[in-house]
């Protein structure tokens, strides 16, 4: 076939596809969001769910957990990362174990946390194995929204920090080791090297892991739903309740555009924060 | 202070800093585990044992949660419909991805940025939420509540990873090989049939298991698709407010193990996808 038709043919299955199921829904989910009950074009769905009690809750918490759960992924992620990039032993077998909840769907993931955090979980067995305390404490519950936000954050950092890690150690696979061997030469500590070589190296990785991360983190709601149920609301849990519960899918999908807008957004912020000098990647 | 004292001080922070770095590797493979390891306890209890306090830290190798889980009425369709919806996703991104895959990688053609774009777009979208105004379209062609109409949409989740993966596998084959086939009397298709596709296999099969753990695992289009033939993430997530504690972490469990095996299984594959897709 002919070299200059070939590679359109190739390429216009996934174009065909990605036309049909993911343009046009977004213009479907549009229409829905921004139409009325008598037809015409109206902000009547936003109005109607931002006005509602649990929208500001909702907004709070899933914000809340983004600004708590990305901070310490992206920490946890980087120091796992130089940890790794050292290692000569047994690197394998420490990756693959550090890689395991990269595999583990959310609300799996939620379930093993649940495990931990139930009342008859390991959690209490472990704290009166200490004698700290005597019978089981419910601890999922409305007088304890912390611990509820405690162990949907920590489900959240065990299971996507792996994404994240991913990410970097391929990306500081890439940043030449000379860089290194000069620095060890003009006697920078290892610090310093992080700071002035691996950090500023990383950039385009570090952007497409908190692109992708804060993306997932504003989607939160398998975890949320093992674990807190209606105790902890979230956008998208929200969003589910509006489809089903409520049966009102405007409104669910005023939701659904206002979860992307945010997450259009925070994408923006990213890019913009960390955005990689013309010429000056690797 | 001598030089000898000097020495020995620094062998000994070397030797504290290295006891530091082994105890937190170990730490950390522990944070890991051993989650895992107590939802692997409470699945292999009974079920008295599993709703009973304190647990034990040492699994009983009992199957009843698992016995229960599998007599409970659906949920052995739901894994079965998890299975066909997460094998048709595996079949169709692979099909339809690696192709784009092989065309980026080879090609220089008017519009491959924007393609490229497209791609990348998708992969920055909170895509399920577009599962929403799909549920209307597929009740308008019957494809709603089906394993089909919900592997559509995981395949939309699963391309954008396996045209970014096939890419970075079809740039490490030179196409120098390719050419050598060509004047040996190949055309382009038997070239890459004979030449490129025994060497790409194990990479491409590697982004077909990717794409089976994306479908497997998505909660959310699976939840709104799907009513009667719930896959099990979905199955799970209907009946958490009511399915008592023992069915849930069994349910749990036969989640995580097919993940065990796959990540097992493209680990070789997993940061060489990352690396070129990042650029």
């Amino acid at each position: 076939m002919n070299a200059r038709i070939l590679p359109y043919v190739l390429i216009l299955p996934v174009t065909l596809f990605l036309c049909v199921f993911f343009l046009y829904p977004f213009v479907l989910v549009s229409q829905q969001a921004f139409g009325s009950s008598e037809g015409g074009w109206s902000l009547d769905n936003f109005r109607e769910v931002v006005s509602y009690w649990k929208f500001p809750i909702s907004l709070k918490n899933t914000l809340l957990l983004a600004a708590v759960v990305v901070p310490v992924q992206l920490a946890l992620a980087l120091l796992m990362a130089t940890m790794v990039s050292k290692m000569e032993k047994g690197r394998d077998m420490v990756l693959y174990i550090w890689t395991i909840p990269l595999g583990i769907s959310d609300l799996a993931a939620g379930i093993i946390w649940l495990a931990i955090f139930e009342q008859s979980g390991f959690l209490n067995s472990m704290l009166s194995g200490i004698g700290v305390i005597d019978r089981p404490m419910n601890l999922l519950t409305y007088q304890n929204p912390w611990i509820v936000f405690l162990a949907i954050a920590l489900a959240e950092i065990w299971r996507a920090t792996a994404i994240m890690l991913v990410i970097l150690v391929a990306g500081i696979g890439l940043i030449p080791k000379e860089y290194y061997e000069a620095a060890d030469v003009f006697g920078a500590s290892k610090w310093k090297q992080f700071t002035r070589i691996t950090f500023p190296m990383l950039r385009p990785s570090l952007q497409t892991a908190l692109v992708l991360r804060v993306i997932l983190a504003f989607e939160i709601f398998a975890v949320v739903a093992a674990l807190g149920g209606t105790l902890f609301p979230v956008l998208m849990g929200e969003t589910y309740a509006y489809q089903f519960d409520l049966l009102n899918s405007g409104a669910a999908a005023a939701m659904a555009l206002i979860i992307l807008g945010i997450s259009i957004g925070f994408t923006l912020i990213i890019l913009r924060i960390l955005r990689v000098p013309k010429g000056a990647s690797i | 202070m001598t030089d000898a004292t000097a020495v020995d001080m620094s062998t000994d922070t070397r030797k504290s800093g290295r006891i530091l770095y082994v105890a937190s590797v170990v730490f950390l493979c522990a944070w890991v585990i051993v989650p895992i390891y107590f939802l692997l306890i409470n699945t292999l209890s009974s079920p008295e044992t599993v709703n009973s306090f304190p647990k034990s830290f040492i699994p009983e190798f009992d199957f009843g949660s698992l016995q229960f889980f599998a007599g409970f009425a659906g949920m052995l369709t739901a894994l079965k419909n998890s299975v066909i919806v997460a094998l048709l996703t595996m079949v169709m991104s692979i099909l339809i991805g690696a192709p784009a895959g092989y065309a980026l990688s080879r090609f220089d053609f008017p519009g491959k940025g924007l393609f490229r774009l497209l791609i990348l777009l998708t992969r920055a979208f909170p895509l399920p939420l577009l599962a929403l105004p799909l549920a209307v379209m597929f009740i308008q062609t019957g494809l709603d509540d089906t394993a089909f109409g919900l592997a559509l949409v995981h395949t939309t989740l699963a391309i954008p990873f396996a045209v970014l993966i096939t890419f970075s596998l079809f740039s490490g084959i030179p196409i120098e090989l390719e050419e050598a086939a060509w004047t040996l009397g190949c055309t382009r298709l038997t070239a890459f049939t004979k030449v490129v596709l025994p060497l790409i296999l194990p990479g491409i099969t590697a982004s077909a298991i990717f794409a089976f753990v994306i479908s497997w695992n998505e909660v959310f289009a699976a939840a709104v698709l799907t009513i009667e033939n719930r896959t099990l993430t979905a199955f799970l997530l209907q009946n958490l407010d009511t399915s008592p504690l023992h069915l849930k972490f069994a349910g749990g469990f036969i989640l995580v193990v097919p993940a065990l095996i796959f990540i097992f299984a493209v680990r070789k594959y997993l940061f060489a996808m990352w690396g070129i897709a990042n650029r």
